[in-house]
């Protein structure tokens, strides 16, 4: 049989291919568990992290104890219980049109277009009162779309903790979003003022500490004036009236109550 | 045993893929702001190098002319997946880092160049030492770019901070060109400029 004959091909090809795809599978598989673990393990992190609560010398199952998923459905304003809060994907959610929310243009300030109409978010209770409410949030910054959680106190004002968890923006510009001084700043911040309007805001420059504004103000970013534009937009997109802001509000009516 | 010894080390300077070749350039500008990603990244070009090149020396005679470029890339990709599954397993937080950088080994051009012009020709043994030696001058490359794109970027080196930078209240005001792809390529000139300084040889005539 000559070495270039067509069984030869034929036959060596599927040989060559079962061998690869024997391997390829055996990985895929072999792994999968530790693979799904690593991403919940991460997420479970950033959410802790968010909230002010990760240790890094205590395992996170261990932390996250300390914290309760569920699902609240931005269209009634309230908890759902239609949907597992353990096994829900708010990306795969915001893709389905069964699921998915369109967003009208002029509300789309975080350039996001739709997002899902239920939304996984996080609470650390003390009884039956809350002490803190993590909610996921995100939105284009100038090359990327941003992901990251955002941690309000029981006023469901004032800022926790706010940390992005992913996003493409320019290493050591944008990317200083993940600057943990910058991310600092955000502790003891307000959304919103006494009268319930949205006032908080990304600056160009640095704050002025002397301000009566500042507790609504945060400091932008030296040389990527559009990430922190795009974090200022995505806070007023998922704060406001299309985002958290109903829920947040009835949850204030009912005395943070759970 | 000279053979087998050039082989082994030409690759770190006189033939270097990067400096000489101008192959694998795309992994040398994306990946090397840092250095930890890099060491990561180095050794799975080297590990997929080492397998492909025993894998396709031992296979070489059986492979059909007419296929052997598929067969060659079916064996690379399989390596690449599964070194990806594994840093998925193991190194979750530097996998995504490398993001698609690991996939993109598959088209990177040393590996396939090294499969066609060496493996497809010697025993799998010479094979496997010129995979480390390929994987070898592409680490030194990727290490000395990473080096100084984290040095003068940053002011660390694999994350411990060495020069302290003016936004953590230190003195240094890093270089933000360093950070970006370009850097990579203006760090890989003057390497190669002053690789072809030293070997002389290595200069390509004037027109």
């Amino acid at each position: 049989m000559s070495r270039d004959s067509t069984t030869r091909v034929l036959s060596v090809a599927f040989l060559l291919c079962l061998v690869c795809s024997i391997l390829v599978s055996a990985a895929a598989v072999g792994l999968s568990d530790r693979q799904a673990r690593n991403k919940v393990e991460e997420k479970r992190k950033n959410i802790l992290q968010a909230a002010g609560l990760y240790r890094a010398d205590r395992s996170i199952a261990e932390q996250y104890a300390q914290i309760e998923p569920r699902i609240v459905d931005l269209k009634t304003a309230w908890f759902s219980t239609d949907i597992d809060a353990a096994t829900f994907d708010s990306r795969a959610a915001a893709r389905d049109p069964q699921m998915s929310h369109q967003i009208q243009g002029n509300l789309d300030v975080a350039g996001i277009k739709n997002r899902s109409r239920y939304q996984d978010i996080y609470l650390v209770r003390d009884g039956e009162s809350l002490k803190q409410i993590i909610l996921p949030v995100y939105g284009k910054g100038l090359w990327s779309t941003m992901y990251g959680f955002i941690s309000l106190a029981s006023d469901l004002s004032t800022v926790n903790g706010f940390a992005f968890y992913e996003h493409g923006e320019t290493p050591g510009l944008g990317g200083e979003i993940d600057n943990p001084n910058w991310k600092k700043q955000w502790q003891g911040k307000k959304i919103y003022d006494e009268s319930g309007s949205m006032r908080i805001e990304v600056l160009k420059g640095v704050v002025d500490k002397k301000s009566p504004d500042a507790i609504y103000q945060a400091d932008g970013l030296a040389g990527a004036t559009l990430t922190a534009r795009g974090v200022g937009n995505l806070l007023h997109y998922w704060m406001g009236e299309d985002g958290y802001r109903p829920f947040l509000e009835k949850l204030k009516e009912q005395g943070v109550k759970l | 045993m000279s053979k087998t010894r050039d082989v082994l080390f030409d690759p770190i300077f006189n033939k270097n893929p990067i400096g000489l070749q101008i192959l694998g350039i795309c992994s040398a500008l994306a990946v090397t702001s840092k250095l930890e990603t890099v060491v990561v990244m180095c050794l799975a070009v080297t590990f997929v190098l080492v397998g492909s090149n025993v894998s396709i020396s031992l296979i070489r005679k059986q492979v059909p002319d007419s296929i052997r470029i598929i067969a060659e890339i079916t064996i690379i990709a399989t390596l690449v997946i599964i070194v990806d599954q594994f840093l998925k397993a193991y190194a979750f937080a530097i996998s995504k880092q490398l993001s698609v950088f690991v996939g993109l080994i598959i088209t990177n051009c040393i590996v396939l160049g090294r499969a066609e012009a060496f493996a497809m020709k010697n025993s799998p043994g010479l094979s496997a030492l010129d995979g480390i030696g390929n994987g070898l001058g592409y680490s030194v490359v990727l290490l000395i770019v990473a080096f100084f794109r984290e040095l003068l970027g940053a002011g660390k080196l694999l994350g411990f901070t060495l020069l302290p930078s003016i936004n953590d209240g230190g003195w240094y005001m890093p270089n933000g060109l360093m950070l970006l792809p370009p850097s990579a390529f203006f760090i890989i000139g003057l390497l190669i400029w002053g690789l072809r300084t030293w070997k002389t040889d290595q200069a390509e005539e004037e027109n």
